[in-house]
Parts: C-alpha cells; structure tokens; sequence
C-alpha cells in the first residue's frame, strides 16, 4: 500500500464500506480509499476496486426492486465511503420505446434511455451524486469541477442541497443557459477565457495544492462509477437482461468505458444469468473527434485536439480515457462515428420529430451517429438497441438557430385562415 | 536559461516537496536531462521510453500543451514556465 500525498483527506475505514481499495489502471499499484486520482508512480488512472464474491454473497435482484428509484437502488456496486448520501433523486431515469424513430432508420426495436429527467436535466447528475456522497464522507467542505457545463449544473445543485460550498470552472464560452443553471445555485461560477482543456489543465493545478472536493479529480475514482449506474438500470429496466447495442456520446471516454464496465459487473455478482454480449458504439461531433479518428486510424493512442465543435458538452480535445474506450469499442465489435458539425441539429431535431424528446447537443451527436452506425452496417436491422440521451435540449438552443414560428400573422382569423390553407394544402 | 518548473504533489518526493523549481535546458528533453540530474530518478517518471512521454503525463509550456508543439523537441525560452500535470482529469 503506497502512502498517499500529503494533504490527501483520508476517511475512516468503516463497516458497510464497499469498495476496498483504489487500483491503478497502468501499472496496478494499489492505494487506501482516498481523495487521490492518479497513480503516485506512473500517472495511470486510479479506480475504485472491489470484492464481487463478496458483493455477489448479499446482492439480489429482490433487493435491488426494494431500493430507492434513484442510483442508490445500486449501492452494492458503487463506491460508498461511508457517512450518509447525498441523494436529490438521480438515476432510475426512464428506458422507452422508440418505435418512430426505429421505423425511420429501419431498426427492429430501438430503446431511449433519458437522462433529460435528472434533478438537473443530465445523466452528470449520477456521477456528482456519488462523488458528493464521498466528499462528504472525506470530511471536504468545498466541492468543485472543471466542466463544459453539465457538470456545473449537478455539481452547484448537490452542494447547494447538502450545505456544502461550491466552486466551478467553465470555459467562458458555454451556453448562457448552462451558465445560469449554474449560478441560480448561489455557488461560485469561474469562466475561463479559453478552451474545456485549459480549464481542465487549472483545476488539475489549483486540486493538488487545495483541500476541495473536485468531483473529477481527485474524487475522480468515485464519481466515474457513477455511470454504471446506466447500463445497471438499462439491464433491471429490460428484465435484467442486456441489450444488442448502445450507443454513447464521447467526451473524455470515462461514461462510455463505465457502461461497458456496468453491464460486466451484473453478470460477475450473479445479475445477470449470461455473459453480456452488447456492442458498445460510440459518437463524437466532427469539430472535436480525436477518439473517433483514433478509432478509424486502427490507433490506441489518442491525439489531443483544439475542439471547435456546436456540441460543447462533448468538446474535450485531450480525453482522459479516450485509450480505454477505444479499447472497449473494439473489443465488443463496436464502432464510432464522426458526426458532421451540420448533422448536429438534425439529430436532434429527427428525435424530437420522431419520438417527442427534445435533447441537447450530445444528443443530437448520438442520434445522428446511430443514424451512421446502422447506415454503415454496424448496427444491423435485427439489433435491440439502446440510445444515450444524455441530456436536455432547453440548454443549448443556440444550436437551433432562430426560432422562427411556421406562421406569423396580424391578428385576423381570416389571415390565418388563408395562411394555415397556404401551408396546410 | 534557467526556467521555472512546476512540479505536481505526485513527484515531490523527490523535490524535497518543493512545488517550483528551477532548470536549465534548450529543449523540453534537455530539461528533463537536467531534472534528472538535480533530482534523480524523475526522468523514469515522467518517460514511457527514450524521447517518449508518459501516456497520462501533460507538459505545458506556458500554458500551452508540448504536444500541440514540438513535444519533447519544443525549444524552451529563457524566463519561461514549464508545467508537469498528471493527464487523467476532466470528463
């Protein structure tokens, strides 16, 4: 066991706590359950490890039916540390048919699983659920992220919710409503005149040197596995059994790699009858698609990328676990596509036409890359397939254009008459 | 020169948990020889090979990623700032 870095928080091992201890993913040395992300040696990725014979000796379905409709529902298989949690109602979000949108692209059954229903309108809600839950069970009184907007939204709201001081970095640029969502909070809001990654690079200085919860740095290990909650519910909500296909919008690759991981963990603590067999694809917005173009130049190593992209909840050009996502695509006969920057708004505009959901940006990435996958063959006819919605198109209409009504008229019923004939016949 | 290095809470071990320190080098390469040579073993920390960096190890020059430069070859202004931040963050 390494010594963690000076000024790393330490909680007080505790019975009920569930996860053992923090492993790197490089070189697997292990480290004591702490506020600490990265690897003391070779600067690999920590994650959360646990005991699964364990885990499977207590966990049943039966139990998990009993839960909370919200991501707790999963508690065995997430990392709790231990001092109460911090619960406003994320995950447990709904899985529907998409029998429109199926017919459209010539699909047998399609699923949406929609995250717009979260406490503040993004599946980010999930992961700032466990990471806060941890923070305060570290005894932190500050929670902070570097963030494309999301993420500030959930991250401000469960602090506000739980007392807890919030201070969050954003590129200057995002949408105004992100911004706003953000602020309402009471919680210190730190534009960045620059780029996702430039805020990424500051926080990761000012989270070495201060005592403040990042989610996705140093508490990084336990808000990640948050995401499993996804494929966990996707599984309990299909009669636990997995789907043919998902497809998951790329950003820095970790939710993507932590489905995959979720619907592993079902069938090692006995959830699951069989072996899960789910392609997992992957999208990505052309103006910033550097896990894409890995992934089509048969490369694992990720070049970092200046995004330029409308889809700016997905605009990290140096993703974190770009690597390990590539690696999960490929090894379930998945793929990913690039999204042309116009193609955007048509994604979004397909599911709302279709199916009467109204996604943000990122969704509109993923319908459109479903749109490819299955146009290219990868997804097939007969696939039962499941679509990320990972969140809610009232925070980026901007990306809409000028909202323009189909008819403007002076108020006469006999000009709307004769308009509505104009456009009706 | 002589340039400022930043070092993260990860390498200070072998600083003397020192946060900054000065090193001289005409290229990134050069200064990481240099570290070396102050503080010994951090080359093996921050190189996956001869002229490779780590995977999840960021270099910024000024504030500007080596790799969006000349990585390891970039030259290195006197006065300069360079900044070693673990890779994994973000997301």
């Amino acid at each position: 066991m390494t010594t963690p870095p000076a000024g790393t928080l330490l909680a007080e091992p505790q019975a009920g706590v569930n996860v053992d201890h923090l492993v790197c993913r490089e070189c697997a040395r292990t480290y004591g359950v702490s506020a600490q992300h990265v690897c003391g040696f070779c600067f690999g990725p920590l994650e959360a490890a646990y005991d699964y014979e364990r885990i499977a000796a207590t966990v049943s379905r039966e139990e998990i039916a009993a839960g909370p409709e919200s991501i707790w529902r999963y508690a065995a298989l997430l990392p709790e540390v231990g001092g109460g949690r911090v619960d406003i109602g994320a995950g447990w979000t709904q899985l529907r048919e998409a029998p429109r949108l199926a017919a459209e692209l010539g699909l047998r059954k399609v699923w949406l699983k929609s995250d717009a229903a979260n406490p503040t309108h993004s599946f980010k809600d999930r992961v700032v659920s466990v990471a806060l839950s941890a923070a305060r069970a570290f005894g932190f009184e500050v929670a902070a992220c570097a963030s494309t907007g999301n993420l500030a939204n959930a991250v401000a709201a469960h602090a506000a919710a739980t007392g807890l001081r919030s201070v969050v970095f954003i590129p200057a640029s995002l949408e105004p409503a992100k911004i706003a969502a953000t602020s309402v909070y009471g919680g210190t809001v730190v534009a960045i005149d620059g780029s996702y990654d430039d805020v990424n690079r500051i926080c990761a200085e000012l989270a070495g040197d201060r005592d403040w919860a990042f989610v996705n740095m140093n508490l990084r290990p336990y808000y990640a596995e948050g995401s499993k909650t996804l494929a966990f519910e996707i599984a309990e909500q299909l009669g636990w059994r997995t789907p043919d296909a998902v497809v998951v919008p790329i950003a820095s690759g970790s939710l993507l790699t932590k489905v995959a991981k979720g619907f592993r963990e079902l069938h090692k603590v006995g959830l699951l009858d069989e072996q899960p067999s789910v392609a997992i694809n992957g999208g990505q917005a052309e103006g910033c698609s550097p896990v894409a173009a890995a992934f089509a130049a048969g490369e694992r190593d990720v070049r970092p990328v200046k995004p330029a992209t409308i889809a700016k909840s997905l605009a990290i050009g140096n993703p974190a676990d770009g690597p390990y996502a590539l690696d999960e695509v490929r090894g379930s006969g998945g793929a990913i596509a690039t999204v042309p920057e116009s193609e955007v708004a048509d994604g979004i505009r397909l599911l709302a036409r279709t199916e009467g959901v109204f996604t943000e940006t990122a969704g509109g990435v993923t319908v459109s890359a479903l749109e490819r996958l299955v146009r290219e063959g990868t997804i097939s006819p007969d696939d039962e397939t499941v679509v990320l919605i990972t969140g809610i198109g009232l925070k980026t209409l901007d990306a809409l254009g000028d909202p323009a009504p189909t008819i403007t008229s002076a108020p006469s019923t006999d000009q709307v008459e004769q308009l509505l004939e104009e456009v009706l016949s | 020169m002589s340039v400022t290095v930043k070092i993260p809470t990860q390498l200070r071990s072998l600083t003397s948990e020192a946060a900054e320190v000065p090193a001289r080098g005409a290229t990134v390469a050069d200064l990481i020889g240099d570290l070396e040579e102050s503080y010994p073993g951090i080359a093996e920390r921050l190189l996956a090979g001869p002229g490779e960096l780590r995977r999840f190890v960021n270099l910024y020059l000024d504030g500007e990623d080596v790799r969006f430069l000349s990585g390891l070859g970039t030259e290195v202004p006197a006065g300069a700032t360079v900044a070693i931040i673990p890779a994994v963050a973000g997301g």
